[in-house]
């Protein structure tokens, strides 16, 4: 169904989208990468001009850096290393016969629609609360000394709170995966004569690679910007010790006002997304051929 | 109303021509068949007439106009199609008002031509469902419902009983062949089944890979096909081809032969062979022989008493038999 | 798999998904239960807190002092605004994808995606200076401008993945049939399509409520939806258990309850229709 008419219809109507998010994306980005190579403060109106790298230099070389660069790998990679194995032992419980199937997974499912901002307060105040917190009296209870998680391991309890609000996600795409797995399929190589466990590795495995490398991909850019929980719970602190690059971004721009300083770490954070999200194009563009 | 031109009418996708430059003439309350194997560029014929595709080169006219650039709305032609095409959200009685509502037509018109339009299909007890409430073959009913409200200049069919069962089939085939004796409007109708082609048309126009091989009637087809590739098409169990000495006998480079026109006996005849497969029906036998020319099929009146193994002999009626060139034309 | 499964196994396996289920749910749980409690009430051992005698003051109190109402409706507004505008920007654009591919259609939708994978933080100096000049800062159009188009190609690639489903021959029909291309999507494409756009204006609701970067940065006071509300409570008021629960169980109870809804098209959402 192509005629002329129909086409130039179609390009009338892509149009508005097409030009939308060409400005959204080209305009911000080109003002960053632009702001990236000026001394721009917002304290220090009158001071200005180019300064080729030297917002790069500062911003690389910035011990601050090095350790937001660590913890955002830290805390991107353990928030997968949890959801996806959590995520593939939980989808094969709840693909079990068992009483109260929808109940469960409504349980299992509902972090997710927790708000970023609600679910921080929440594990902060009455969770890791190292006085009034569950995690404390449930301590005491043992006989043990209550622990102040976000004092002594605030990027792991971070790393906690955002794997908890991640881990439905990764379930529910990897319990939609197993059951799209034929039924067939495992009875065939039951019928060949495989056992439970080489059904799981042969069969199962590898029907959950796509779906799980799906997961992972698409974790890892909504992972990157965590920002909310962070700003709630720590404030990058104690010191930066859980600071991650987004919210050093955050920092440098909006805190310190350091427009250039802060544009060039943009500039980096959207180097560092864009390498994933090449990985994570071509596994769905794959996908629009069939 | 009713008469479609087509003028060197040419469609390419891109580099690919899939049909060279073609002429036609469909008279006015003619039942016109395109017929071919599937990829042949008979669906596409009918939908550069209907509109929905644009001719590369060439002129469509209907009824004296020229609708090469008309959409397909102004063309006043109706379509049915293969999928039927309902509408699953609308009631059968909205589904066949909506070309009404699109022409803006009022609701006395609307009403009164939905009454009469469900009466000849049959569908008055139906008008409140919705189409997937619906059997197979009222489906296709309001399918044609909605196209005859519009009293267009002509009808387009694509492949309408493809979705149906033999049975059905047959029914509907005999309703779409009385609904063209009772409105006598013109239609174009596209199947791969040559057996629908000869039962429903006035003119069959044969197509191979986008050029029309042959135009007539269908006995006109059956009879003298003027190239092997008609003469395989048409009829069916499919005309035998023989080549070699065999067809040199006959000054020709191919002969062909169908399976009705070819005498059977187990005493004597012109060709030995080998009963292979026997079907029988009762009222036909389809013999499968081997000669050796290959195999021949053959179909014999009634019951013929032979079986898988027999010796049978075959002789062909002479005066049936087609001849073509070295380039398949017919001789 | 018609396959009988042991009475035995089916209880244990119950047990242990119920439990896992309760740890996961808890969290929210606990936060229901203390948000009915009084302040003095909540702060007690856990075995108490379910003791103690059940309250709505919180409710009242944070109603009374923060305003939860304003900033329910705010988020109502900005949510809904921003979804419902990219639907209505979105639709033609799927449409137009979906039934009148090109040559370049799947090119012109990867890059829609790719705009999707910048991070919000790359951008977030030019957009917060832009917003300053034009007055936009701390207003529900700015960010309804904002979730819009960061919600758009999510919306597009729903749509189209709907679409696409739908067979273009009742299009082609419904042309035949002599609509015009406004007839077309108005009369025939929206409602066969009601579904897939429900679904697609349900997740991209869901999304753009729980939307904690631009509301944060964006927003002071008089446009900030409940992720910037809730924030306020990070301190001193956290303390105030109760109160926090409140406000926290209000700020997530419409959502949750949307989200229940939509589970099975969350995944193809998020997914762009890798899984399905």
């Amino acid at each position: 169904m192509s005629t002329q008419a129909s086409r130039a219809a179609a390009r009338l109507m892509i149009s508005p989208s097409v030009i939308l998010l060409f400005l959204w994306m080209a305009v911000p980005l080109g003002m960053t990468l632009w702001f990236s190579f000026q001394r721009y403060n917002l304290l220090m109106p009158g001071q200005g001009g180019f300064v080729g790298f030297d917002n790069y230099k500062y911003f690389l070389t910035d011990p601050a850096f090095f350790t937001a660069l660590w913890n955002t790998l830290a805390l991107v990679g353990g928030v997968l290393l949890i959801t996806v194995f959590g995520g593939i032992l939980l989808a094969l419980l709840l693909d079990q016969a068992i009483y109260g199937q929808g109940i469960v997974r409504v349980l299992v499912i509902a972090p997710f629609f927790v708000m970023p901002t609600v679910s921080a307060l929440v594990w902060k105040n009455m969770l890791y609360n190292p006085v009034n917190g569950i995690f404390a009296y449930i301590a005491e209870f043992f006989g043990f000394q209550p622990y102040d998680f976000l004092a002594h391991s605030p990027l792991l309890s971070i790393t906690l709170i955002v794997a908890w609000q991640w881990l439905p996600f990764a379930t529910l795409i990897l319990l939609t995966a197993l059951q799209s797995l034929d039924s067939e399929q495992l009875e065939a190589a039951e019928m060949d004569g495989a056992g439970a466990l080489s059904r799981f590795f042969y069969i199962m495995v590898p029907h959950l690679a796509r779906a799980a490398t799906v997961v992972i991909l698409i974790q890892t850019i909504f992972l990157l910007s965590t920002f909310a929980e962070i700003l709630v719970t720590t404030n990058g602190g104690p010191g930066i010790a859980s600071t991650t690059l987004t919210y050093l971004v955050y920092v440098q721009s909006l805190l310190q006002f350091d427009v250039g300083g802060g544009a060039a770490g943009g500039v980096v954070a959207v180097i560092l997304a864009n390498i994933v999200a090449i990985f994570l194009m071509r596994m769905i563009g794959k996908n629009l051929e069939t | 109303m009713g008469q479609i031109e087509l003028k060197g009418v040419t469609k390419r996708f891109g580099d690919v021509e899939v049909i060279p430059p073609l002429d036609l003439h469909i008279g006015e309350g003619e039942f016109v068949v395109f017929v071919g194997p599937s990829g042949c560029g008979k669906s596409t014929l009918l939908r550069l007439i209907a509109g929905l595709e644009d001719v590369s080169g060439g002129h469509i006219e209907i009824d004296g106009q020229d609708a090469t650039d008309l959409p397909p709305a102004k063309r006043s032609l109706a379509m049915v199609f293969q999928s039927y095409a309902l509408y699953p959200h609308m009631s059968v009685r909205k589904n066949i008002a909506f070309p009404l509502k699109m022409a803006k037509a009022d609701q006395a018109t609307i009403d009164a031509k939905i009454e009469n339009a469900a009466r000849i299909l049959n569908l008055t007890d139906y008008l409140h469902r919705r189409p997937g409430q619906l059997s197979g073959g009222q489906r296709q009913r309001v399918a044609i419902g909605r196209a005859i409200v519009r009293e267009p200049a002509a009808f387009l069919f694509d492949e309408p009983l493809s979705n149906l069962d033999a049975a059905l089939r047959v029914n509907m085939r005999l309703e779409i062949s009385e609904l063209h004796q009772k409105l006598k409007t013109t239609m174009v109708y596209v199947t791969h089944d040559q057996v629908e082609a000869m039962t429903m048309a006035d003119k069959i126009v044969v197509l191979h890979a986008g050029v029309i091989e042959q135009v007539g009637s269908p006995l006109e087809l059956y009879r003298s096909p003027r190239n092997k590739f008609v003469a395989g098409f048409i009829g069916s169990p499919k005309m035998n081809f023989i080549e070699g000495p065999e067809a040199a006998k006959h000054n020709a480079h191919t002969i062909g032969i169908r399976p009705e026109h070819i005498g059977i006996s187990s005493t004597e005849g012109a060709w030995k062979g080998t009963v292979g497969v026997s079907e029988h029906l009762g009222s036909d036998t389809f013999l499968h022989v081997d000669t050796e020319f290959g195999l021949i099929n053959v179909r014999g009146d009634g019951e013929v008493g032979l079986h898988a193994g027999d010796s049978v002999w075959l002789t062909p009626d002479l005066a049936q038999l087609h001849k073509f060139n070295a380039d398949g034309k017919a001789i | 798999m018609a396959r009988k499964t042991s009475n035995r196994r089916k209880l244990v396996l119950t047990i242990i998904a119920w439990s896992i289920g309760f740890v996961i749910f808890f969290p929210i749980l606990w936060t229901i239960i203390l948000s009915f409690k009084s302040e003095g009430d909540a702060i007690k051992t856990p075995l108490q807190v379910l003791t103690s005698h059940w309250t709505f003051e919180s409710y009242g109190l944070v109603q009374e002092r923060s305003n939860y109402f304003r900033h329910f409706m705010n988020s109502v507004v900005i949510s809904f605004g921003s979804v419902i505008l990219a639907l209505i920007i979105g639709i033609p654009s799927a449409w137009a994808m979906a039934f009148v591919p090109g040559k370049r259609t799947k090119d012109v939708l990867m890059w829609m995606l790719s705009t999707k994978m910048m991070p919000a933080v790359g951008v977030l100096v030019p957009i917060y200076l832009m917003f300053r000049d034009w007055g936009l800062l701390d207003t529900r159009t700015g960010l309804i401008i904002v979730l819009c188009l960061m919600n758009l190609p999510i919306v597009i690639w729903m749509l189209y993945t709907y679409f696409k489903e739908i067979p273009s021959e009742i299009l082609e029909a419904a042309r035949m049939d002599g609509a015009g291309l406004r007839s077309e999507i108005l009369y025939v494409l929206t409602p066969m399509a009601v579904p897939g756009i429900a679904s697609t204006l349900l997740l991209n609701v869901i999304l753009s409520w729980n939307e904690a970067f631009w509301t944060l940065n964006l927003t002071a006071a008089k446009a900030a939806p409940l992720t910037a509300f809730i924030a306020a409570y990070s301190s001193p008021e956290g303390l105030f258990y109760a109160k926090l629960s409140a406000a926290s169980t209000l700020a997530i109870a419409p959502i949750l309850i949307l989200g229940w809804f939509s589970q099975k098209q969350l995944v193809r959402g998020l997914t762009f229709g890798a899984v399905k």
